[in-house]
């Protein structure tokens, strides 16, 4: 009985979680005059949205490329600089911490879109406007939270003797972070970094404030353009298709690294 | 030690922000630069303009234009436009801007005076020429146009209606045979489109928003007549309720599956709706004509897109030449033969080829001549929202036409001035 | 840091840390101090001033701004605002209280399956990796006039229209997309729970929903409280989910960074500065009380650990 109830259960949450997601994928294959259509699969199926996706002038190869770029750099340099103040937080003794801390979380309680006009202003001013940098440094503003806040709560469920032995062995205290606590912290490191680049990746208002270059604008950004043949028409199945693509790559991280996200996700919030 | 850093970045940004007020204003003197330019438009005409472009390319190697394309939507597109102009990059040269922004790109001085001289004004149609005006000097060479056209069943209806009356009449006698079908639809979201369709439905009565002088002029009766048109359309279900939805696609969609008898759009969907090979139910069995009005034939807002030089382009001579060549009268005709997009010179509505490959031009040629533009205001952005806020409160039954229409006078004659 | 540990390394070793402790800290907080800091000064100082209101004798807009006292303000107690100020309140207590409830019993069933949990636990992670202007457009797609939506239920609903069915519509796409996140956080919540205490239960005689209200939410309340924090924040400063799926300016789901949006589009920087200033207070005072009332103390951890180690 248990188990029956169980199961179904499941079968609700895997339903709830997948039928939307289905049926924007279910959606981007019809063809474009089939596109009002509501059978269960598309019949027939066809490739016409997405190869209006990559159609020639979109440029929406060069669109995820640049998405990567912003998100892979982003996490980058946020686990890079995020380990480094995550540590101190967690480890180091010194006047002000919780202050500190508490100030990075209440970074995650800004408007994004009371931010954007004055970094526009300033970017403008510096000439950073259409570059990475532009979109690069903005997203941290959320990733750099996210990332002190799960590192800290990492690394302090490390044994402490770890770095006792090592500074018993004569290494200083930057040393034994160095050299004994990162690499037993790296799959905490590992899993953060999943997670920033995940946020990264679905950035949208910094991106398309920043960046008017084609050549520089990310996959998220691009979807917001797609127009069909008139100026009025619009393309759901193109849009659809798009999203799909956009969400792929998410997708495929997730399926891989499914235990690990979990597990990240969960060391954040829970002791 | 940390407070120091933090407090000399800040001290560092400050100064940043300083120097940045302090760019060059846009009358820098680079009136007559010549040299590379970006040309600033939006995807779907791009395939249409790149094969012009590149001939542009191919006979100026020292003034190459490079095409950049904005967002779709129109908000998100005059969004970049702004914020390019207030960052006052020079990173665009040649915009396209869309009919109603020319009096916000004028007045902020984002956009340039054109000279008229090389430019053959009097080949345009006269009320395209006008939406590229702000008092009454060229800031935007009319490029693309277009007005609200009525499609209509000719399998249903014997010849088009003329007025809002022979047009419910028409609905009586074909709708007592076929059920489930709606009479009429335009365009009815909270959005730009909703501006058109009233201002179009004010105007087919016989008024307009603004009168001659600028001032706001919907108290005069003409408008009560057209909201009263609209809302007593969406009660007595002439209207189909699902139309508060619609924007231009979804009303397309549901005339191509026989929801409608009318349908006001615009001219590119009558290629769409004609294909026989996708999803249309009515493809060559319906026609357009233009809007029926009132006491007589309606008229159109005017749509359209038209072509600027950024007050901080570098090479403005540039700009200002490719703007004459791809609004001259050869470049028009090559567009035309691969783009439906309406264009504004008058010579094309009588080309004898392309009427053949766009039958309704004649059509359209009489709705341009008869359509007005909508309100020139320098805070159009606000106009409109202000207009579709009191429309859309009247046809969703929250305030009646009176509230609407006096509480509308009220807010544009304060954003006016 | 423990008391035995500083009386152990002496107050030389202490300044030492601080030094290592500011370099390490420094490039986290130069970054933020970039991105968040300088332009929430500047909008706080934008929200004082007014430009481009006034046109000269010839049409052209007066260049400059001009400091304008609390007038941008004056919209803080119009309709709109107050309209958006309850929009935004409403569809965080409705979503987070749903995510709540949805969250704790997907956790419970994620806690008692073991066949296909890797495939449960992926799928649950998609409507969370969809960015939420894909999202946006999906839910648009669905709940069209003609959508899949109207279909299913077999009824004409105009979701996008104004009025309840327009808010509804945007609190399913919401917790669509965030009652599994919540789900996972509880359901690590869950795990830390001893296996023993719940047999001790059924010694005692418990009953399931006995042993659900007096001894799982209670051991679940910490991880549950962060969550719904977390996503408190979030869901005060929603802004692209009702603008992409219903449309901008319509009033039932107009939230306030929606309505910053809009006037920041329209050029209107000094009243989007106000409203945005305004936003941020609230949002700040809402965490505030929160903790306060509930003791989610994000900071608990500290504390806890110095109690264990002197």
């Amino acid at each position: 009985m248990k188990r029956v109830l169980t199961g179904l259960g499941v079968a609700a949450i895997v339903a709830y979680c997948l039928i939307p997601f289905y049926w924007m994928v279910v959606s981007s294959f019809r063809r474009t005059a089939d596109i009002y259509h509501q059978t269960p699969l598309p019949s027939p199926w066809s490739l016409e949205s997405y190869a209006g996706v990559f159609d020639e002038g979109t440029g929406f190869g060069q669109a995820l490329l640049n998405s990567a770029v912003v998100a892979v750099v982003t996490t980058a340099v946020t686990l890079l600089i995020g380990t480094l103040a995550a540590y101190a937080l967690a480890r180091l003794d010194f006047r002000g911490k919780n202050v500190i801390l508490a100030l990075i979380i209440a970074v995650s309680m800004f408007p994004g879109a009371l931010l954007v006009v004055p970094l526009l202003k300033l970017f403008t001013s510096i000439g950073w406007i259409n570059s990475y940098q532009a979109m690069i440094l903005p997203s941290m503003s959320f990733a750099l939270p996210l990332t002190v806040w799960n590192l800290t709560t990492f690394f302090r469920q490390m044994p402490r003797e770890l770095e006792h032995a090592a500074m018993i062995d004569g290494c200083s205290a930057f040393d034994a972070f160095r050299k004994v606590i990162l690499p037993v912290a790296a799959p905490g490191v590992f899993t953060t970094a999943i997670l920033a680049f995940i946020v990264t990746w679905n950035e949208f208002i910094i991106a398309v404030t920043m960046v008017n270059d084609v050549d520089r604008q990310t996959a998220t950004v691009r979807i917001a353009q797609f127009t069909g043949a008139a100026k009025f028409a619009t393309p759901f199945g193109t849009q659809m298709a798009a999203g799909v693509l956009v969400t792929i790559p998410l997708v495929i991280l997730v399926l891989f690294f499914q235990r690990r996200i979990v597990a990240g996700l969960t060391a954040g919030a829970v002791k | 030690m940390r407070a120091i850093s933090v407090v000399a970045a800040t001290a560092a940004l400050g100064l940043v922000a300083a120097c940045g007020s302090e760019a060059p204003g846009p009358q820098a003197q680079n009136d007559d630069g010549r040299g590379p330019i970006t040309f600033v438009s939006t995807k779907f005409d791009a395939e249409a303009t790149q094969i012009l472009v590149a001939d542009w390319n191919a006979a100026h190697p020292e003034e190459k234009v490079t095409s950049v394309l904005l967002p779709e939507s129109a908000d998100e597109g005059r969004r970049k436009l702004i914020q390019n102009a207030q960052t006052k990059s020079d990173g665009m040269d040649v915009v396209v801007l869309d009919a109603v922004w020319t009096a916000e790109f004028a007045a902020n001085r984002w956009v340039d005076e054109l000279p008229e001289a090389g430019l053959d004004i009097p080949a345009f149609l006269p009320p395209a020429v006008e939406t590229g005006k702000y008092r009454g000097k060229l800031y935007a060479m009319p490029f693309l146009t277009g007005t609200g056209l009525l499609y209509y069943r000719k399998d249903l209806v014997e010849k088009p209606p003329t007025t809002w009356a022979e047009m419910k009449a028409a609905c009586e006698k074909a709708l007592a045979k076929e059920k489930g079908m709606g009479c009429y639809a335009g365009q009815y979201d909270k959005y730009e489109g909703l501006t058109v369709n009233f201002a179009e439905a004010v105007q087919s009565a016989g008024g307009s928003l603004l009168d001659g002088s600028g001032k706001p002029s919907l108290t005069d009766g003409k408008a009560k007549e057209a909201l009263t048109f609209l809302v007593d359309g969406f009660a007595d279900g002439l209207i189909p309720k699902e139309a508060i939805t619609y924007k231009e696609e979804e009303g397309r969609n549901a005339f191509e599956r026989g929801k409608f008898l009318f349908y006001r759009n615009w001219a590119y969907m009558y290629e769409q709706s004609n294909k026989t090979d996708g999803p249309s139910q009515v493809a060559g069995k319906f026609d357009v004509a233009p809007l029926p009005g009132l006491d007589g034939p309606g008229s159109g807002t005017l749509g359209g897109n038209n072509m600027a030089v950024s007050s901080y382009s570098k090479h403005k001579q540039t700009a200002r030449d490719f703007i004459a060549y791809m609004t001259g009268a050869e470049q028009e005709k090559k567009f035309a033969m691969s783009n439906s997009s309406p264009l504004a010179r008058t010579a094309l509505y009588e080309d004898p080829e392309l009427i053949e490959k766009y039958p309704y031009l004649p059509a359209l040629k009489d709705g341009i001549l008869a359509a007005k533009p909508r309100p020139q205001a320098v805070k159009y952005g606000d106009v409109t929202a202000a207009v579709q806020e009191s429309v859309y409160g009247a046809i969703t039954g929250t305030r009646t036409v009176d509230e609407a229409l006096t509480g509308l006078q009220g807010t544009l004659g304060d954003l006016i001035k | 840091m423990s008391g035995a540990a500083n009386r152990r390394r002496g107050p030389r070793e202490r300044a030492g840390q601080s030094r290592l402790a500011a370099l390490m800290l420094s490039p986290t907080l130069v970054v933020l101090a970039l991105v968040v800091l300088y332009p929430l000064l500047s909008a706080v100082r934008e929200s004082f001033y007014t430009s481009g209101e006034t046109l000269d004798a010839d049409g052209f807009v007066v260049e400059g701004e001009r400091f304008a006292g609390l007038a941008n303000y004056s919209g803080v107690l119009g309709e709109r605002f107050v309209n958006a100020l309850a929009n935004t309140t409403l569809f965080t207590v409705a979503t987070v209280s749903i995510e709540v409830v949805l969250g704790v019993l997907m956790a419970l069933v994620m806690h008692r399956a073991f066949r296909g949990r890797g495939f449960l636990r992926a799928s649950i992670l998609i409507p969370w990796a969809v960015p939420t202007a894909v999202s946006g457009l999906m839910w648009r797609w669905i709940f069209q006039a003609d959508g899949v939506a109207n279909t299913i239920i077999g009824q004409q609903i105009l979701w996008t229209t104004e009025g309840v069915q327009a808010k509804i519509a945007v609190i399913v796409a919401d917790t669509w997309k965030t009652a599994p996140f919540v789900g996972l956080l509880v359901l690590a919540g869950l795990q830390i729970i001893a296996g023993e205490v719940y047999e001790a239960a059924r010694v005692d005689g418990a009953s399931a929903w006995q042993t659900f209200w007096r001894i799982t939410l209670p051991l679940v309340r910490p991880a549950l409280l962060v969550a719904v924090l977390f996503r408190m924040m979030d869901a005060l400063r929603v802004f692209d989910l009702p603008y992409v799926l219903i449309g901008p300016r319509k009033h039932s789901v107009e939230t306030l960074s929606a309505l910053i949006w809009d006037e920041a589009t329209r050029v209107h920087y000094g009243p989007a500065s106000a409203y945005g200033t305004m936003l941020f207070l609230y949002i700040a005072l809402i965490a505030f009380v929160f903790v306060k009332l509930l003791g989610a103390d994000l900071l608990a951890d500290v504390r806890t650990r110095r109690r264990v180690a002197s």
